[in-house]
């Protein structure tokens, strides 16, 4: 595997004063609740290990509260670490100087807001150039990248328009603009698309995913929509109380959730239209006229495939179509509709 | 003489003790003032220039030229043509009833006064808003500022400076700067915090983050405290027309020793068109400009 693009090793953060002071407690194991009583600290993330491979989007889950926001901060060091590397590309961030920190803010990672975070006083053109006159870049090549970007996003008719005139569809395409316009390495959204209606979000999402097959970032993306989560990411990675209580991809986590906290996370996911055949498929062959299922395919359109052929039995076939493993129509609606409890 | 026991009449301290405490402190001020007093005169020698400067140039201008550029001014700011239309009865008012040459030195004086008091009270105020710790000290400073009665800042300047145009333009930047110092805090204080974070994590300075960000964010504030300098530097025009400044302050000083009651209604109405012209104007600015800002402070 490629060397990650950010990798977090025993990262923890609390909030308080008596911060470095308590931290062996808390990794003795004390509880968050625990410590707020005690000693009047809040712990913010508990031994967090996350690696991102590069060009991927990896989302992060939990609950309002389980320190989500806290960790994508951490990145970018908006939040310093208690404890803990945040090695992005080679580099611990933690231990960068000011002017190294600046820079790496400047051109390496962007960030982009829940609630958009735009500055109100600059137009929409200003805005998404906001990250080039940071830079301190000539005025004509400023201009000339942040147009690309408004074009880009689809915001060239209200360039010269102010934030507070535009809805929040539009508000979030400014601050997607402003992120990119940078050009940076790293993406880091911290629930970018939750303040936004259903239908917005949606197109949002697509918009981001169209960026992304072209442009190839790697982006950190927060958000507590599971449906969001399973769309966008190629990994995910869920906390619970500021620990990591899963990561894996999608369908692992939908299929072998690590405790009661995720089963309940995942227990509404539609699993037919996100799970692939060859996580459910079992080893050995059946006879040669059982129907083909090619790798990659939905458990629900195997279900569909299988049942269209009156067949029992399918054999999950790679791209050449030799055989790999067989799947029957029972593990199919089993994978499908079982409530998944985690093995104890 | 006999005297009281103490639980009857406050025990106060000697009398004696009393004068010599107020004469040490006299002297000492006044030595002060009489070693330093030509130092700090020639400090503040260009800003004497810059006030006769000033001053001569609205006195030497043709009254129309002076009255075109209020009218322009008040347009650029409150893009009301209520306001300009105000601002021309009440000039006319002014030239009309033989008051216009008081009216361009008070105005002279009041804008140079307020320009000293923006250039100093600002940094004041942002130093403030970046240091709880400077806040606690500065704020008791402005509070005791804002209470002490003004005739009380004409005496040091007039014993460190004399009578003149540089003392009383002192005693009235004194009195009036603490609105704008406090607004100015205020206002940097009151900036969105997740805006303050996007330029953090755009990778911008310090610098870049004051002028860039908190400033301009800051400003319809920052012009509240402006226009509230300003409405206390023309109330203080006239206290410190007593230590020479010229202006509408001296006739109404000269109406009160000589009981001529039109001169000094005539004179105040002055002054008061003067205050609701500059107030009218500069409010109207700020809220032009919150309002450009308000809209986006919620998508
Ligand atoms: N500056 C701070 N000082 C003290 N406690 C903090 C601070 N910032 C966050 N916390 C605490 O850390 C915990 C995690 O907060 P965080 O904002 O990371 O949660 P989140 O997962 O992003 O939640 P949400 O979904 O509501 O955004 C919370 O208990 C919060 O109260
Ligand atoms: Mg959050």
């Amino acid at each position: 595997m490629a060397e990650p693009m950010i990798r977090i090793q025993g990262l923890y953060k609390i909030f308080g004063v008596a911060g470095e002071a308590v931290l062996p407690m808390v990794r003795d194991g004390m509880g968050k609740q625990e410590l707020l009583d005690t000693h009047g600290c809040v712990l913010g993330l508990r031994d967090i290990n996350l690696s991102v491979p590069p060009r991927c989007i990896q989302v992060v889950m939990g609950l309002s509260g389980s320190g989500k926001s806290t960790l994508i901060r951490h990145i970018n060091r908006l939040i310093a670490p208690t404890a803990g590397e945040v090695i992005v590309d080679g580099t611990d961030v933690a231990g960068m100087d000011g002017a190294a920190l600046r820079d790496f803010r400047r051109h390496r990672a962007s960030m982009v807001f829940q609630r958009f975070a735009l500055m109100p006083h600059r137009s929409v053109r200003d805005n998404v150039a906001y990250g080039l006159t940071v830079q301190g870049l000539q005025s004509a090549e400023v201009e000339k990248r942040a147009s690309r970007w408004i074009e880009r996003v689809g915001l060239h008719d209200f360039a010269d328009r102010y934030p507070g005139e535009l809805s929040g569809g539009m508000q979030q395409r400014v601050g997607l603009g402003r992120a990119l316009a940078t050009d940076p390495d790293i993406l880091l959204m911290d629930e970018a698309f939750s303040a936004l209606d259903p239908l917005i979000r949606y197109d949002m999402q697509n918009m981001l995913l169209d960026l992304q097959t072209e442009l190839k970032k790697t982006i950190v993306f927060i958000t507590h929509d599971l449906d969001e989560a399973l769309r966008i990411g190629d990994n995910v990675a869920i906390l619970r109380d500021g620990g990591m209580v899963q990561q894996g991809r999608p369908q692992d986590i939908v299929l072998t959730p690590a405790d009661d906290y995720v089963a309940d996370f995942v227990k509404d996911v539609n699993r037919g239209k996100l799970v692939r055949v060859e996580s459910i498929m079992k080893p050995g062959t059946t006879c040669a006229s059982a129907p083909a299922i090619p790798i990659g395919t939905r458990l629900e359109r195997a279900a569909l495939a299988l049942s269209e052929a009156a067949a029992k039995l399918g054999k999950v076939t790679d791209r050449d179509g030799t055989a790999l493993g067989t799947v029957s129509q029972l593990d199919l609606l089993d994978a499908m509709v079982r409530r998944r409890r985690p093995s104890p | 003489m006999a005297k009281n026991a103490w639980w009857i009449e406050f025990p106060q301290m000697e009398r004696e003790t009393l004068v010599a405490i107020r004469k040490a402190l006299d002297g000492a001020y006044r030595d002060f003032s009489r070693s330093y007093g030509d130092v700090i005169e020639a400090v503040f020698e260009p800003l004497l220039y810059f006030l006769v400067w000033f001053e001569k140039l609205l006195l030497n201008a043709p009254w129309w030229s002076v009255l075109f550029a209020v009218c322009a001014l008040a347009y650029l700011a409150s893009r009301s043509w209520k306001i300009v239309a105000g601002a021309i009865v009440a000039f006319l008012f002014i030239g009309f009833f033989g008051m216009w040459e008081d009216t361009m030195s008070t105005m002279s004086m009041i804008a140079v006064s307020t320009l000293l008091a923006i250039a100093l009270g600002v940094p004041v105020g942002i130093l403030m808003a970046r240091s709880d710790r400077t806040q606690a000290v500065v704020t008791p400073l402005l509070d005791v500022m804002q209470t002490m009665p003004a005739f009380v800042y004409l005496i040091p300047v007039v014993m460190l400076l004399g009578i003149g145009k540089v003392p009383g333009l002192l005693a009235v930047v004194i009195y009036a700067i603490p609105p704008v110092i406090r607004l100015t805090n205020l206002g940097i204080r009151l900036v969105d915090r997740e805006v303050l974070e996007a330029s953090d994590a755009f990778g911008a300075s310090g610098w870049q983050r004051l002028v860039g960000v908190q400033i301009p964010l800051a400003f319809p504030t920052i012009m509240a405290g402006v226009n509230q300098t300003i409405m206390m530097a023309l109330a203080m025009v006239v206290i410190a027309s007593m230590i020479g400044v010229q202006g509408l302050g001296q006739p109404v000083l000269r109406s009160i020793t000589n009981q001529y009651f039109t001169l000094g209604l005539l004179n105040g109405l002055a002054i008061v068109a003067l205050a609701i012209i500059f107030d009218r104007v500069s409010q109207a600015y700020g809220k032009r400009l919150q309002l450009q800002y308000k809209q986006a402070q919620h998508g």
